[in-house]
């Protein structure tokens, strides 16, 4: 009686097993690659500015509070949708909002912020994408939120949008900002 | 007139072609072949996070081009192929390799098939042994001789029909 109940149980469990994997693995999104930088410092660096390129824009300047790095570029069809979406970041006021020109041309990028409005506090000036290699970027628009010891926090892969914003980043902020210093 | 239209098109391809060799593979130079090897099988090794089924030596996306370089610099700098990887792995993660390490995460992968394989063996000898006992069943005095009655009366009856 029980080997025939078991003749019956045993593929019934291995397919609800395979059906239980391949459930997970399909709803899996292949392009969200999960950053090792989560939870380390962030990357060194020092670039000439976007909008005046004898200042420069590095790390240092984004530590000591919570920060937001956005990398982005003219280039990006993806980067377009989500400037709106940055205006509105950078409008709730409560945030230290920093761009990371990468791979782009200057004139088409200050001419960009000029046209569609500046988001960012300041922006740094990637042009080889060197920079991007240090941060892992493979494909923008990425965005980076980083504590008050610049510990990488989060990254978000794709462009952010209104329900990302108030469902993952506003909520992400306010806990770091809550952070004892 | 009409013959020069074709040659200019044929001139305008070997133009394309000589740009697109810039910047890929072919513009990397090497002291020896070793090297150069070296090179090419690290790169077939690495995976380009932007066409992801592609390497980076196969990829022609722009992050690949970029690697290259930043390989091709790293292992001129005298960096071994293990640095190289590790330089990778801390920027994109263990994603990059097309070999991935050994270590809990990876343990499915890695142990998953043999843990299968035993498994996949030990119910083949079961199922073999259960049938080896299952031929070995005892026949009564009567039955034999049933059984021999007919094994000698039935070549008789199949020449007659």
């Amino acid at each position: 009686m029980m080997s025939r109940y078991l003749r019956f149980m045993v593929p019934l469990l291995l397919f609800v097993l395979l059906v239980a994997l391949l459930y997970r693995g399909l709803s899996l999104d292949p392009k969200i690659v999960p950053s090792p930088l989560i939870g380390k410092p962030m990357p060194v660096f020092s670039l000439p500015q976007l909008e005046n390129p004898a200042a420069t824009l590095g790390d240092r300047d984004l530590r000591g509070k919570v920060s937001v790095l956005n990398v982005w570029a003219t280039w990006c069809v993806s980067c377009r949708a989500e400037h709106a979406v940055l205006m509105e970041l950078a409008n709730t006021g409560k945030v230290n909002l920093y761009g990371l020109d990468y791979k782009d041309e200057r004139d088409s990028a200050q001419r960009w912020l000029a046209q569609l409005g500046n988001p960012y506090i300041a922006n740094a000036f990637d042009q080889n994408g060197r920079v991007g290699i240090d941060w892992g970027v493979y494909g923008t628009p990425e965005t980076f939120i980083m504590d008050r010891q610049g510990i990488i926090r989060h990254k978000h892969i794709g462009p952010l949008t209104r329900a990302v914003l108030t469902n993952e980043i506003l909520p992400l902020i306010a806990a770091l900002e809550a952070e004892t210093q | 007139m009409n013959r020069i239209i074709p040659l200019l098109l044929c001139c305008l391809l070997f133009a394309s072609g000589a740009l697109h060799a810039s910047g890929t593979l072919e513009s990397f130079k090497f002291a020896t072949s070793a090297e150069e090897l070296r090179f090419k099988h690290l790169i077939a090794e690495l995976r380009c996070l932007v066409c992801q089924n592609q390497s980076l030596a196969d990829s022609d996306a722009e992050l690949a081009h970029d690697l290259r370089v930043e390989v091709y610099e790293m292992l001129q700098a005298g960096n071994t192929n293990e640095q190289i990887a590790e330089f990778l792995v801390e920027r994109y993660g263990d994603f990059v390799l097309y070999n991935p390490p050994v270590k809990p995460s990876t343990w499915l992968i890695w142990f998953g098939p043999f843990v299968v394989l035993i498994i996949a063996m030990w119910l083949l000898f079961r199922a073999l042994g259960r049938q080896r006992t299952a031929t070995r069943h005892e026949i009564s005095a009567e039955q034999r001789k049933q059984l021999e009655q007919a094994l000698h009366h039935h070549p008789g009856e199949d020449t007659k029909s």
